[in-house]
């Protein structure tokens, strides 16, 4: 099999984290991201054509798995989590103009 | 009578026609319309009944296809989106995604959602989507008996059964074949526990195991007790490990087996295996070990550390729950009593039909933590200790367990006058256990951190953080910004701690008892 060209491997890398970025669950989303960047940088060096064939079918197999995987989470989509969105732990007003300190726990 | 049924259908037949007229030729349609005309008004009067014939324009037609597929395209469209992006008329998307906005009757955006943070992985993980991906072919259409050998069905669950077990085999160094399913990791324990010392009942009669164990391997060990065998149970330091002296110590000619557990699910300690196993395989006893917490997140190798029975659990892993596997050793044999007994599936020593979708959940989570063993450790190393050390620069805090032989994705801090359940019950927002959660519906202190030697103020101000595989920096930071404001609030409230910061060492006072 012929090696993939450079555009082909970024292409490949793009699509990775634009499925893995589909996902509902915010900590599935952000290992996702995560650990397509970091194999990606970690194998950037790989000279062996077996291992970056090896690597690109890896690459493909994960790529169908989130395809899959990311339209059935989309179906049962819980709540979001508290760290999503803002870190400020705020809750900041536009429609009211109310600024109220969030204060969760105390309910 | 029989006239007037036939004449509606013809009716209803002219009308199908008419709606479709672009089939119909030109000279055709004076004929059919005059029929119309005089067939419709005649079978209506008739009877007038509340169905009336459906005309072009009012017809749903339905294309089942393309409202799949815009259905698919709108969902997958959203995802990802920040609530305050999304557009949604009349109400507005965040007060959709919270209930709590909702009530509030959208005064204010709710830049947050409301679930909580998870950080209780020795209780349980998430199911890694990757497993998922691999056990939903055999909840739909591969659903053949993995025991059936005279058909297809059966066959192709074998072999996946087969490729799981390889699987699982390979991350903890064992043959295939010494793999036995189990439901979990409690069962393997019972199994392991009870199987070999009621074996060999009649010659040994001692079992040796330790106080910090899991509630399941103490309670087999108690039952032991009530059928007449004698159970020592080995002290810890207050580092959480055995002492071998101890160990070499308690080994009597009459012992049949040690259970000590590799990673401690409360305070996260790892034993010294390869030395205790020395030890047993020196002494000619069987060394059991409850490598729940370990297998899949530090290396774990059956060989190197002389391990004759382990009990390894699914969920720990990102695999399924209701799945766990315990390693029993061929050689040399190591021969126990099923406590199932049956079709004589998993070498007569677990009897029962396998549940193939929960078996290859379970061998891809194995082979998954084998291919990611030192990438997640780095990663929950880093992120551990970044927790750790934001809350021990915090004042009378302090880790419970060895700080160096340690699995970092289990963190145990005391916070010194403050009550843990009421710690808890502030972080609200942060999903956390002060212990094992199956003695956390207890307000019983824990009784790994009294066998360190905690007293029981400290015990009951413990509480234990899980990070694993999903944990990411924003919840790490989230934690230890919550953890120290609702500490701190918790602490203003408390009178004694007034007396501390007023200098005055709270074990001289004498309380008056009323």
């Amino acid at each position: 099999m012929a090696l993939p060209t450079a555009p082909q491997v970024l292409s490949l890398y793009r699509q990775l984290l634009r499925y893995s970025n589909r996902f509902a669950n915010y900590n599935f989303r952000e290992y996702g991201k995560r650990r397509a960047r970091d194999a990606f940088r970690e194998n950037r060096n790989v000279q062996d054509k077996e291992k970056i064939t090896e690597l690109i079918q890896k690459g493909l197999h994960e790529l169908r798995m989130l395809k899959r995987q990311t339209v059935i989470s989309q179906f049962y989509q819980m709540d979001r989590l508290v760290v999503e969105g803002q870190a400020s732990g705020k809750e900041t007003g536009v429609h009211g103009g109310i600024v109220r300190q969030k204060d969760t726990g105390w309910d | 009578m029989s006239a007037l049924p036939a004449a509606r259908s013809a009716a209803a037949r002219i009308c199908f026609h008419t709606a479709r007229p672009s089939t119909l030729q030109t000279l055709q349609r004076p004929l059919y319309r005059c029929l119309a005309a005089q067939v419709i008004p005649q079978s209506l009067q008739a009877c007038r009944n509340y169905v009336s014939p459906s005309k072009k324009y009012n017809a749903a037609q339905v294309n089942l296809d393309t409202e799949i597929r815009l259905e698919k395209e709108h969902f997958v469209s959203e995802t990802g989106s920040q609530p305050g992006d999304v557009h949604v008329p009349g109400i507005d998307a965040d007060a959709m995604m919270s209930p709590t906005a909702g009530l509030l009757k959208h005064a204010t955006v709710m830049d947050q959602g409301t679930r909580p943070i998870y950080l209780d992985m020795q209780a349980t993980t998430p199911t890694d989507p990757r497993v998922v991906d691999a056990m939903l072919p055999f909840l739909t259409g591969l659903y053949g008996n993995p025991h059936s050998r005279t058909h297809a069905y059966g066959w192709e669950t074998e072999k996946a059964t087969d490729a799981a077990r390889g699987h699982i085999a390979k991350l903890v160094g064992a043959d295939p074949k010494e793999i036995i399913f189990t439901s979990g990791a409690t069962e393997s324990n019972n199994m392991s526990i009870k199987g070999v010392a009621r074996f060999y009942k009649n010659t040994k009669k001692h079992i040796i195991t330790t106080q910090t164990e899991h509630k399941c391997v103490l309670d087999s060990c108690r039952h032991l007790q009530d059928e007449g065998f004698d159970v020592t149970y080995l002290p810890v330091g207050s580092n959480g490990l055995i002492s071998l002296e101890e160990l070499e110590k308690a080994i009597r000619p009459d012992t049949s087996i040690v259970s000590i557990m590799t990673v401690n699910n409360e305070i996260g300690v790892i034993q010294p295996m390869e030395d205790i196993g020395r030890i047993c395989r020196k002494n000619k006893v069987f060394f059991h070990t409850d490598a729940a917490q370990a297998v899949g997140k530090i290396p774990v190798d059956v060989q190197k550390w002389n391990i004759d029975l382990m009990s390894i659990s699914g969920h720990k892993i990102y695999g399924p729950k209701g799945i766990g596997a315990c390693y029993v050793r061929r050689r040399p044999r190591v021969r126990l009593e099923p406590l199932i007994s049956g079709g004589g599936q998993e070498r007569g020593l677990r009897s029962g039909t396998l549940a193939p979708h929960l078996v290859v959940g379970f061998g891809e989570a194995c082979r998954i933590a084998l291919d990611e063993l030192l990438y997640d450790h780095a990663r929950i190393t880093q992120l551990s200790n970044r927790l750790r050390n934001g809350l021990l620069a915090m004042e009378h805090t302090s880790l419970n367990g060895d700080p160096d032989r340690h699995y970092p994705g289990c963190v145990n801090i005391s916070f010194a006058y403050v009550e843990g359940e009421s710690l808890l019950m502030a972080l609200k927002d942060i999903a956390l256990s002060s212990g094992s959660a199956c003695t956390s519906a207890s307000l019983e202190p824990s009784y790994v951190l009294r066998a360190l030697g905690s007293s029981d103020e400290s015990a009951h101000s413990s509480i234990r953080f899980g990070i694993g595989r999903f944990t990411t920096e924003a919840e790490v930071d989230y934690v230890l910004k919550a953890v120290r404001d609702r500490v701190q609030h918790l602490r203003d409230l408390s009178p004694l701690w007034e007396l501390v910061q007023e200098g005055v060492d709270l074990s001289t006072i004498q309380w008056s008892q009323h």
